[in-house]
């Protein structure tokens, strides 16, 4: 993975020595709190319900063993003992108090990770395909590319005070996990018939109170263009955005108002002087940054192994695990594990840091040293010897980190909610643990198949609710929380939205309002037919029916809105 | 009589500013004696009178101005500054880098308005070469943070090439302490 060298180090300590420096002219009532407040979010600072929050960017999914240790160390140390994996490749601590922050970030840095721009009105944190480099379908290996514009995009003079926050995903497979169209840009690298990369951009994607799906701006970008292109289409939203409204300023809401194809007109105005300028990547620069992304030293190993198919055969819960947490790899004789961080009773993402130091434990000892976070908030060993399976999913479970529930019902991606979220409209853990809590039955799971339950407290889709094949979102009326569910959403290559399917329900009433959906789904299913198919195929009509019985015919029931 | 930086100095300055009133008559705007920076509509209103007073009139854009137009009236002026209204109103950066890359504009470019300490350099690196400071700010104090960082990744009107076409970054030391 990337390693700092001594303009990257000097470069984040420069920036932790800025922001001590910033505490402590807040401290003094130098700085007011308004002054004060985007120089904090530029360094993953929140305020939050009961503490601040401090986000720390994982870039593009990358951590080492070292790193995590570090983790658990400040989680133990100067939190209460866990953290949280987000849905944007980014880990928060919940109670760190303020005055600590700068050590902290300072002790982060000498492991080469820092919180710039994970919040704020600027570029954030750069996210990406948790199997990138070994993917068997992927085409190109996007993490060079993501830390060439991660240090482009660090401390952008002209894009620090953009109209609202902006995030830019990179995906380079057959099969979109990074969920890309969603995203303020979107770029799918790819390569033409002779071999050379080419960035297909998305522009204007975004969830949050208005969710739209990005539009193609650029087909066949090169990859040499890729800063001067982005550099044209920021510098337009940075201008032309609307800045008199936060819910309407985001680029989506830019490009919609003028078209796609009157944003790209200004876009390639403004390009024309830029392209072949001095952002075009060099041929250096690519080769330099892809060093640093070379595959570790694989063994030559078989694609089977006669004590994993023994065990594969005997123990239904190793095959079980096998079959939801283990991924194909491209190097025969390895598998990617994805360690659940979703174990009933827990908080979606949540870790401890006995957990993480036990994790870096077992990056070391089986898979390089390095892992990845998953937009789904899971953690993944990306090389694991296919005959270490057996012995990895022994310890994993010891540590409750084996659910073998990927890809399912409680696989739930969920933001913090109102327990720790000062946005948050509703609570949104609860509603997980309670899922968690009725379906624990993996029989009934696996029967289920795939399914995405995604679930945000509030209309700024922390928790992707809108691209969830089961969508919750927490509603507040009149002081009481609601949550309103949508069905249909889905990510990946043919990114969709859900749909809402009527008045909002109470949080009590959210299990027996999903298991009617699967109820619904089992008995209108067709064989091999995913809840989400099955969805698309008969419409929302019957799962209408099924929750809100005849009062689904009635014309605008509006019980609780 | 105020102090601003320029060109990382602490100078004395006499430039006002003139804030239009809102409705106001850009043509009837009386413009007193002494330097002023003046909206550019008050400029286009007043063209021939302001003209004739060669060193005392420049203009301060806001984001609605037409740098086109702007660019073609470079010359009449010893001065153009561009007004942060709010200090998280970023287009002034974007402004600030087209005056100077678009239509090359090579005379001093003053950043004035809601103007704070931790702003001001990414302001030097967009193309400002004079900073009128909020006035709570003492512009020596504001000296000590003009260069918080020791280098930069991407290109700017300062220096247009990216770290990656200055550096020999094979060259620099890999890795560190890792704990």
């Amino acid at each position: 993975m990337y390693r700092y060298d001594d303009y990257d180090r000097a470069l984040v300590k420069a920036r932790v020595d800025q922001f001590r420096d910033q505490t402590l002219r807040w401290q003094a009532g130098e700085l007011t709190e308004e002054e004060f407040r985007p120089l904090r979010l530029q360094n993953g600072l929140y305020m939050q319900r009961h503490a601040p929050m401090l986000r720390i960017a994982v870039p593009y999914a990358m951590i080492s063993a070292a790193q995590l240790r570090v983790l658990a160390a400040i989680a133990r140390e100067e939190d209460k003992g866990y953290a949280h994996f987000t849905t944007r490749h980014n880990l928060q601590y919940n109670w760190i108090p303020m005055a600590r922050v700068p050590d902290v970030l300072a002790r982060l840095a000498e492991v080469e990770m820092h919180a710039i721009q994970t919040s704020g009105n600027c570029i954030r944190n750069i996210t990406s395909d948790q199997f990138s480099g070994i993917a068997p379908d992927e085409v190109v290996d996007t993490r060079p590319l993501a830390e060439i514009i991660r240090q482009w995009s660090t401390f952008h003079p002209e894009f620090a005070f953009l109209p609202r926050k902006f995030k830019i995903a990179v995906h380079g497979a057959e099969r979109d996990r990074a969920v890309v169209q969603v995203h303020d840009i979107g770029l799918h690298l790819y390569r033409d018939n002779k071999g050379d990369v080419l960035a297909r951009v998305w522009v204007g994607g975004g969830l949050g109170r208005t969710p739209i799906l990005g539009e193609i701006i650029h087909e066949a970008l090169p990859w040499r263009h890729l800063l001067s292109y982005m550099e044209a289409i920021i510098r337009v939203y940075n201008l032309e955005g609307r800045r008199d409204n936060p819910y309407k300023a985001r680029i989506k809401i830019l490009v919609k108002a003028l078209g796609i194809e009157e944003f790209r007109r200004k876009v390639d105005a403004e390009w024309a002087s830029l392209k072949d300028g001095p952002a075009t990547i060099t041929d250096a620069e690519l080769a330099r940054v892809s060093a640093y992304f070379t595959a570790p030293p694989y063994a030559t190993l078989a694609d089977s192994d006669a004590g994993y198919e023994a065990r594969l055969n005997s123990d239904k819960a190793f095959a079980r695990w096998v079959q939801q947490n283990v991924h194909a790899h491209r190097v025969p004789g390895y598998r990617a594990v994805t360690l659940s961080l979703k174990a009933k009773g827990q908080a979606p993402g949540d870790i401890t840091d006995t957990q993480m130091d036990a994790v870096a434990d077992l990056a070391e000892a089986y898979s390089f040293g390095e892992l990845r976070s998953s937009h789904e908030q899971n953690l993944v060993l990306s090389d694991v010897e296919l005959r270490k399976l057996p012995e990895l999913f022994d310890k994993a479970k010891a540590l409750k980190l084996a659910s073998s529930t990927v890809g399912l019902l409680t696989d739930i991606i969920c933001c913090p909610g109102g327990d720790f979220c000062d946005l948050a409209n509703a609570k949104s853990i609860p509603i997980a643990k309670a899922i968690m809590e009725r379906f624990d039955d993996l029989d009934y799971l696996h029967d289920i198949g795939e399914l995405d339950l995604n679930i945000s407290g509030c209309m700024n889709a922390c928790g992707h609710h809108h691209v969830g094949h089961i969508g919750v979102l927490g509603v507040d009326k009149n002081d009481e929380e609601w949550y309103q569910v949508t069905i249909g959403g889905r990510q990946g290559n043919d990114t969709r939205l859900g749909k809402v399917i009527g008045p909002s329900f109470a949080a009590a009433d959210m299990p027996d309002v999903v298991t009617k959906l699967l109820e619904t789904y089992v008995s209108l299913r067709e064989p091999e037919e995913r809840f989400v198919d099955t969805v698309v195929r008969v419409g929302i009509d019957p799962f209408k029916t099924s929750v809100y019985g005849d009062k689904a015919n009635k014309k605008k029931e509006n019980a609780n809105g | 009589m105020a102090e601003i930086l320029k060109n990382g100095q602490v100078h004395s300055d006499n430039w006002q500013v003139l804030h239009l009133e809102a409705d106001a008559d850009p043509a009837a705007q009386t413009v007193a004696a002494g330097q002023w920076l003046v909206p550019f509509n008050v400029w286009l209103a007043q063209r021939d009178s302001l003209s004739a007073r060669a060193g005392e009139i420049g203009i301060w854009l806001s984001p609605a101005d037409d740098l086109n137009a702007v660019a073609a009236e470079f010359g009449a002026w010893p001065l153009v500054a561009i007004d942060f209204p709010k200090f998280t109103d970023g287009r002034g950066y974007s402004i600030a880098w087209r005056l100077r890359n678009h239509h090359k504009y090579t005379g001093e470019l003053r950043a004035i308005g809601n103007v704070l300490v931790d702003q001001l350099f990414f302001m030097l690196r967009v193309g400002f070469d004079s900073l009128a400071l909020d006035p709570k700010i003492a512009p020596a104090t504001a000296q000590s943070h003009l260069t918080p960082f020791p280098d930069t990744y991407q290109g700017s009107t300062d220096n247009p090439d990216p770290l990656f076409r200055r550096a020999d970054r094979d060259d620099a030391t890999r890795g560190g302490a890792r704990s």
